[in-house]
């Protein structure tokens, strides 16, 4: 994994990363790749994969409303509100 | 160069249920910022979704209408982006086992003929919330974010790139428009943004079977932008390969007020969702009972009551399409021909008059101020001749204005025909002694003047006089000169 | 008092409340006051909440003194601050959420505070529970109870190390990849994760959902299983929560291992393991044998993929379950944003440790358009094949026996700098969180003064064999009454 490939995936998952970062990040990242790639040392064609331990199927739950209105709590320690909206900075479409 | 145009729809159509898809809150429309937004529709720490029984019954519901096959086992995605209005980070949709899998429906083309416009799939989400502009906020600099509608139930309906020119994709978008509503998945409210449309077009050469590079038109929510969006945007992409350019792939937004599709460049970047199973649900199981019942109160379809209507009424093929153009509609008719038993008489009545005051007022049938009972109780009077048809339409407007039953409108108002012999008789002297040129005429045989004779007889009367008698007793005394 | 309530078993000291020889805000004030004696060394609360759990001390022995009450009020425990606490920070030993205050409890939460425990604060832990040490947590380190340069093990370092260290009777601890089993044997405690689905996950804040699962440090496997039988159970706001009837796990404590097979796999016992470990594991054996088991030679042939798989699913997990983290309606918001993208980037990169973003960043990549296939489906097809694994051994052994950790608990910063060395300490607990099979630790012959686990896995939802083995070895050994000279 090169520096690159570290700030692509750090725009993906918008994490800020210093220029200077990069290069440890990919070291390290390729390190634990290159754990990961251990893997392939077995031929799993054929196999089905396994999402959940317990392979159960979804419960479903009644068309209840069970949720009271409970914003003032909720955005009580919001970081930025203003009637009742959570504030960012300007959404450009 | 001539062109071919491809169009496929996925429509999103919210779900109408009382509570959120993975959540208990409620989804009614219109609440005042974030008083809707539970924990879990706010992507709080440590809250887990679990899956509404009702939002998977009305995509079975969808799946068996449009006759397609329901999945034994579906599996709900994470599709991940960063965005405000999406507080999780990543979306609950499905990706690659859809809960509705290949189906079709038949529109109605212009020209009379149908065709037939398959759907792909359709598959389970959550909505999104919405992000509000207002100067107020923030000092005008920044953006409100209102997560009431995130978790709301959508379905989302992709259909075929079988629709070849903006008319069709109007016909389908209505006719999927009409099916949501009419089997009660949806309230299809475009201008609270229950049924929205993603275009996606292309342009080949004529008899091409490659595909096109397309563009995808977002979010549009009226039949008459769809139209609009995709005929402005028909014209840029030809414009574009007749100079021999290339298309772009990417999403435009159609703008209503300059009637143009733009490219939005701040949703451009490359995305790459990571679709990948959500490993807080479990695979959607769906055996043969739950379809049963499921679907066991699902009305007659649009088409097979259509049919059933020309048959069994005799009615025309565009009274029966416009009877069936919601269920509400067509069970209007029904209720009313029980009273009357004159189908015809009910048929020309409700795509009539009532059609008429409805798209005026701009109401449904269901919010209709005359309701079936009403409008028998004046087809009834019409019926039994103790009113003229245009006196009847005087009836009607009382009905629609809410005084009262027809009975006692024609009371109130004095309106009840004329019968008696003796007083139309008089009426027809009165008229002859007024006009004694017009009678000259008519016995020297000009026999266009009776017309004349009806319309003042019936305007002595003020319209009451039976019309029937009318014409009896003039053709009588005219010719007993 | 206090002296000799370390030294009981909660069910003792439950019956000394039952018959009020002490008061239930005796106890709770005396370890508060261990608390505050020996917790600015240690580290192993994040935060204490005395006035909170006085009152409730004080509403137990009002229950108690009506002879009303369970088998758990009055007892003070602690909470891993991974839980949601009502009007508590939760901060999962974060920047990100250290100004969080949940709005509700998490389930386990719930049913333990109707259960009567009084719950005296939330442990330490490493940054949303991705560590094996405890030193990526935003707090600093927890230290090791036995010997302070040495971590307690992560990511539920402070639980096991508060129950080590007599700060607390018990503590609610999670495993995703080895975190309840892996500290409670370096701080010489026992710690049971149960089967996945069988405790709630509702306001557990999550890492990897399809691992993760809650579970209880103790001093004993009788004191855990009081815990479990209170956290356990079927939760309908969590659709991965299992409706298994939850049986009386203290009922069979008692039951006589005569006839049990037990499994050691050839994989868990290599070359590789330090020798003292194996000799610490040989004495336990020869124990059980004498107790009437049997024990035979078995083989899970993919365990080594184990790590290998695990580093794929759960950063993928990890990487979309931590993209709420934006700064946007809660947590760590980055201050004067120029405009959206800086203030997620901005936020979340000053939010999050190190650690945490390698593994969103590990996530991400195994995720993203090219690579899914290669890495993430691969990974699940390994997961089946090690669960396949494990569901042929038990189908001809009851329990299956090794060592908890290939190592005894290092020095602090030892492996901090290399994350690779770091997860291959998990290398003996992943393989049963990615078959969702409950695993129990408990402490053994000490190698150097230091605590050492054996590591005992069972059938789905067998916790009450587990918990049995375990209580049948600590009923004819002293392993588990060693107490750090230190916190005495």
């Amino acid at each position: 994994m090169q520096s690159s490939d570290v700030a692509r995936i750090a725009h993906l998952a918008k994490l800020a990363t210093d220029a200077s970062e990069l290069e440890q990040y990919a070291s390290e990242l390729t390190a634990i790749l290159t754990l990961v790639e251990q893997m392939n040392r077995l031929d799993t064609a054929g196999v089905e994969p396994l999402a959940h331990p317990l392979e159960l199927t979804q419960r479903l739950r009644p068309d209840v409303v069970t949720e009271p209105d409970q914003r003032e709590g909720f955005q009580r320690h919001a970081p930025l509100t203003e009637d009742g909206f959570y504030l960012v900075p300007r959404v450009i479409e | 160069m001539q062109w071919d145009v491809v169009i496929g729809l996925e429509i999103h159509t919210q779900l109408k249920t009382a509570s959120k898809i993975f959540s208990g809150a409620a989804t009614t429309f219109g609440a005042e910022p974030n008083r809707q937004a539970c924990a879990v529709d706010l992507g709080l720490p440590g809250v887990l979704p679990v899956l509404n029984i009702e939002a998977v019954r009305h995509a079975v519901r969808f799946g068996t209408a449009i006759g397609a096959e329901i999945a034994p086992r579906s599996v709900f995605a994470r599709k991940n982006y960063f965005y405000p209005d999406l507080p999780k980070g990543y979306q609950i949709s499905q990706y690659e086992l859809p809960v509705v899998g290949r189906g079709q429906v038949e529109i109605l083309l212009d020209d009379g003929d149908t065709k037939t416009i398959g759907v792909t799939r359709a598959h389970l989400e959550e909505d999104a919330g919405k992000s509000v502009h207002e100067d107020h906020l923030g000092g005008g600099r920044l953006s409100g974010i209102d997560l009431n509608r995130a978790g709301t139930p959508l379905l989302e309906i992709v259909s075929e790139p079988d629709l070849r020119s903006p008319q069709e994709a109007v016909a389908y978008a209505r006719k999927i428009h009409q099916l949501v509503r009419w089997i009660g998945i949806s309230d299809g409210n475009m201008q609270e943004g229950s049924f929205r449309v993603d275009a996606n077009i292309s342009l080949r050469p004529a008899g091409s079977d490659t595909l096109g590079t397309r563009a995808e038109i977002k979010n549009i929510n009226s039949f008459r932008f769809l139209h609009k969006a995709l005929e402005f945007e028909i014209e840029r992409q030809r414009d574009i390969l007749e100079d021999g350019g290339t298309i772009v792939q990417e999403t435009r937004l159609y703008d209503a007020e300059q009637d143009e599709t733009r490219s939005m460049r701040s949703k451009e970047e490359a995305n790459d969702y990571r679709y990948f199973p959500d490993p807080d649900l479990l695979p959607l199981s769906i055996d043969a009972d739950f379809i049963q019942a499921a679907t066991a109160e699902l009305p007659e379809l649009p088409e097979a009551m259509r049919a059933r209507l020309i048959e069994q009424y005799g009615l025309s093929a565009t009274d029966a399409t416009v009877l069936t153009g919601s269920l509400a509609m067509a069970d209007y008719f029904e209720q009313t021909v029980a009273g009357c038993h004159d189908a015809k008489l009910a048929a020309n009545w409700i795509t009539g008059s009532l059609a008429a005051a409805l798209n005026k007022a701009d109401l449904d049938i269901e919010h209709s101020p005359v309701s079936p009972a009403q409008l028998i109780g004046l087809l009834q009077r019409i019926q039994d001749n103790s009113i003229s048809g245009k006196i009847a339409k005087q009836v009607f407007d009382g009905l629609w204005q809410g005084e009262g039953d027809a009975d006692a409108i024609i009371a109130a108002r004095g309106l009840t025909q004329i019968t008696d012999t003796g007083a139309i008789d008089s009426l027809v002297e009165a008229v002859m002694a007024a006009n004694p040129q017009q009678v000259e005429q008519y016995r020297a045989g000009k026999e266009k003047v009776f017309g004349f004779f009806v319309g003042q007889v019936m305007k002595q009367s003020q319209g009451k006089a039976n019309p029937a008698l009318v014409n009896q007793l003039l053709k009588d005394k005219l010719a007993g000169g | 008092m206090l002296d000799q309530a370390t030294g009981d078993s909660i069910c003792a000291l439950a019956a000394r409340l039952r018959r009020r020889e002490c008061s239930s805000r005796e106890l709770t004030a005396a370890y508060l006051a261990r608390i505050e004696h020996h917790d600015a060394a240690l580290n192993s609360f994040i935060t204490v909440t005395p006035e909170a759990a006085l009152a409730a001390a004080e509403a137990a022995d009002q229950q108690l003194a009506c002879g009303a009450g369970g088998p758990l009020t009055g007892i003070p425990i602690a909470h891993k601050d991974i839980f949601c606490t009502q009007g508590v920070r939760t901060s999962c030993a974060s920047r990100m959420l250290d100004n969080f205050i949940a709005p509700y409890d998490a389930t386990v939460v719930s049913r333990l505070h109707q259960a009567g425990a009084i719950s005296l604060g939330k442990t330490n832990m490493d940054e949303f529970a991705m560590g094996s040490s405890n030193e990526t947590s935003w707090y600093g380190p927890v230290t090791n109870p036995w010997d302070s340069t040495r971590v307690p093990g992560g990511s539920s370092g402070g639980s096991a190390a508060a129950v080590a260290a007599g700060l607390c009777m018990a503590a609610t601890a999670t495993d995703t990849g080895g975190s309840i089993r892996q500290p409670a044997a370096f701080c010489g405690v026992t710690g049971l994760k149960p089967t996945y689905g069988r405790c709630s996950r509702w306001g557990m804040i999550a890492f990897a959902s399809s691992l993760d699962q809650a579970g209880v440090i103790a001093r004993s496997a009788a004191d855990a299983a009081l815990i479990l039988q209170a956290m356990a159970g079927f939760d309908r706001q969590d659709s991965t929560s299992a409706d298994e009837p939850v049986p009386d796990y203290s009922a069979e404590l008692e039951t006589s291992l005569q006839g049990l097979r037990i499994g050691l796999p050839r994989e868990f016992m290599s070359a590789e393991l330090d020798s003292d470990i194996a000799a610490s594991v040989e004495d336990a054996i020869g124990l059980l044998r004498t107790l009437g088991a049997e024990v035979r030679e078995i083989s899970l042939p993919n365990s080594a993929l184990a790590v290998p798989a695990y580093y794929v699913v759960a950063p993928a997990e990890c990487s979309s379950n931590l993209a709420r983290y934006d700064g946007v309606r809660f947590g760590h918001r980055c201050t004067d944003p120029v405009d959206l993208e800086d203030l997620y980037r901005r936020s979340r990169g000053e939010g999050f440790g190190a650690e945490v973003k390698r593994r969103i960043m590990i996530g991400t990549y195994v995720l993203s358009a090219g690579y899914y296939d290669a890495y993430y489906l691969k990974a699940q097809q390994i997961r089946r094949l090690i669960k396949q694994d494990f569901q042929h051994a038990l189908s001809e052994v009851d329990v299956i026996l090794g060592p908890t950790a290939p190592t005894t608990a290092f020095a602090l910063g030892d492996k901090s700098a290399d994350p690779v060395a770091m997860y291959l300490n998990d290398i003996y607990t992943i393989s049963a969180n990615l078959a969702g099979l409950p695993g129990l630790s408990l402490p053994i012959a000490p190698v150097q003064g230091l605590p050492v686990g054996l590591q005992l896995i069972g059938n789905y939802f067998a916790e009450a064999r587990l918990l049995n083995v375990a209580h049948q070895l600590q009923q004819h050994s002293d392993w588990h009454l060693a107490r750090p000279s230190a916190f005495a």
